[in-house]
């Protein structure tokens, strides 16, 4: 069973949200470090950058498979974890404890889209 | 969805091992136990075992077998005899490539073609179309052409240590030379050819479905590895040995896809299906191998840059667990001229990638 964590918020392309302070960290799940097996990439879109939801703040891959980690949130990067790269064990070891981007959010209202974490469980039930 | 999906015999298998699962061609298939990095350095360094049973087999016999299968497959066929496996491209009338398959001659009557699993029914109806149009208008005996995939289980041993593990159970194999195959004399319906699809030393081993299980426990209880099909990619890719859907297509030409050796344009009559347009139109793409400088890795589809235009596309590209970097085969036309590097478009960024020898990597 993939671990959920009780305080985030999450998306159906399986990344986590911690929104503190006006400012929403992003990462990828446990289930989806799961299902990428093996990772041996990963970046994060740099600083200054805007994004609007659906769009790329960063990249991770398996020997398998390339995925690209999507924004939720309309907003700017306010910071980059540029050195990611370097940190594919730790984000092996815990998916939570390494996030790729920091956005402020332009509107607080896309929050509300997101799924907490029982219904995140559930999702990823419903995805076999 | 899974419960459409067709099981091989050692299904139960996999899922007891705690294989992660996956769907390919119609079929339900481990992708790796261990992990694929894993699974791929024990077939380099010393024996890993696939379940291949999806691949499908077809048997052209009767009179005139061995001229039908001349005339349908593009490579040289002068020096078939039986107990010695052919590698060869299909074409259809384009030049473009219906599949690619290993013919075994059984006899001088009957061939066993082994093809791809999401090919055989395209195959099969291509060859019956070849049968029944131009193969008939030359007035040549119509051989027998019949689907036995459900007759066959395939296990693949492969890495360097296959022969010690596989002499035991089968002694004959110790023998057996490359691309040669054998009917063991203590069962003589299985079939086993020292090939393979990984370019490490190993074995292709043909059996009825009910004894496919006994024989893999027997070796991976003689220590081979259980290996999926992300690893079969990952040592394919670095043995550059082609995939169909990605560097053949029934728009690629095998010489497109640096399969001229297989390729026998000068076939007399009445020559194979496709050479007259393989033969005018000749080679104009090459495939070529690309190692990254950086840590990024080329996938399926990304384009190559040269000079800020659009060169060539990476038909087959992902992480190599030996060199541990990313590497690819593109394809680009034969005109163009490469000087030692090129970039690859990645998630909008050019990242720099060096031309290399193919295969990635040499047998161990």
């Amino acid at each position: 069973m993939a671990i959920v964590k009780e305080d985030l918020l999450y998306t159906r392309s399986h990344e986590w949200v911690r929104f503190a302070d006006g400012l929403a960290t992003i990462g990828i799940t446990d289930y989806a470090r799961n299902e990428l097996g093996e990772l041996v990439f990963a970046e994060a879109v740099s600083s200054g950058r805007r994004v609007v939801p659906g769009q790329s703040v960063g990249a991770i891959e398996s020997v398998k498979v390339a995925a690209d980690i999507l924004s939720p949130l309309t907003g700017e990067i306010v910071e980059s974890r540029t050195e990611i790269g370097d940190e594919l064990d730790q984000l092996t070891a815990d998916p939570y404890a390494v996030w790729f981007v920091v956005i402020r959010p332009d509107h607080l209202s896309e929050l509300d889209d997101l799924m907490d974490a029982a219904a995140y469980e559930d999702f990823c039930a419903s995805e076999g | 969805m899974s419960s459409e999906q067709r099981k091989t015999p050692l299904y139960d298998a996999h899922l007891e091992l705690g294989a992660k699962m996956m769907d390919f061609a119609g079929w339900r298939l481990p992708m790796q136990y261990s992990g694929i990095r894993e699974e791929h350095l024990a077939v380099r360094r010393s024996v890993g075992l696939f379940d291949v049973s999806h691949m499908g087999e077809i048997l052209v016999s009767g009179p005139g077998a061995f001229e039908f299968l001349d005339y349908l497959l593009t490579r040289n066929m002068s020096g078939t005899q039986p107990g010695r496996a052919l590698y060869s491209p299909m074409c259809n009338e384009k030049g473009g490539t219906v599949d690619d398959l290993l013919a075994y001659p059984l006899s001088e009557d009957r061939y066993l073609l082994v093809v791809n699993a999401a090919n055989t029914a395209a195959d099969l109806a291509h060859m019956r179309f070849v049968a029944k149009t131009t193969w008939a208008a030359t007035g040549k005996p119509l051989p027998q052409i019949d689907d036995c995939s459900a007759d066959y289980a395939q296990l693949a041993l492969q890495g360097p240590n296959a022969k010690d593990i596989l002499s035991p159970i089968i002694p004959e194999t110790s023998q057996l030379r490359p691309f040669r195959f054998l009917q063991p004399a203590s069962a003589p319906d299985w079939l086993v050819s020292r090939t393979g699809y990984t370019g490490e030393d190993g074995f292709e081993i043909y059996l009825p479905p009910a004894q496919a299980r006994d024989l893999w426990q027997k070796l991976l209880a003689a220590g081979a590895t259980p290996a999926g099909l992300g690893a079969r990619d990952t040592l394919r890719l670095e043995a550059a040995l082609p995939l169909y859907g990605h560097e053949l297509s029934p728009d690629i030409s095998p010489l497109d896809a640096g399969l001229e050796r297989f390729v026998f344009t000068a076939k007399p009559q009445p020559g194979f299906v496709g050479q007259e347009a393989l033969s005018s139109v000749g080679q104009s793409r090459q495939l070529i191998g690309l190692k990254a400088l950086g840590r990024t890795i080329p996938r399926q589809g990304y384009p190559l840059i040269q000079a800020g235009k659009p060169i060539g596309t990476v038909t087959s590209g992902g992480y190599s667990p030996t060199l541990e970097r990313g590497i690819a085969l593109a394809s680009v036309e034969t005109t163009t001229t490469i000087d030692g590097s090129v970039l690859v478009r990645i998630r909008d960024k050019d990242e720099p990638f060096e031309v290399c020898s193919l295969p990635f990597v040499k047998r161990s």
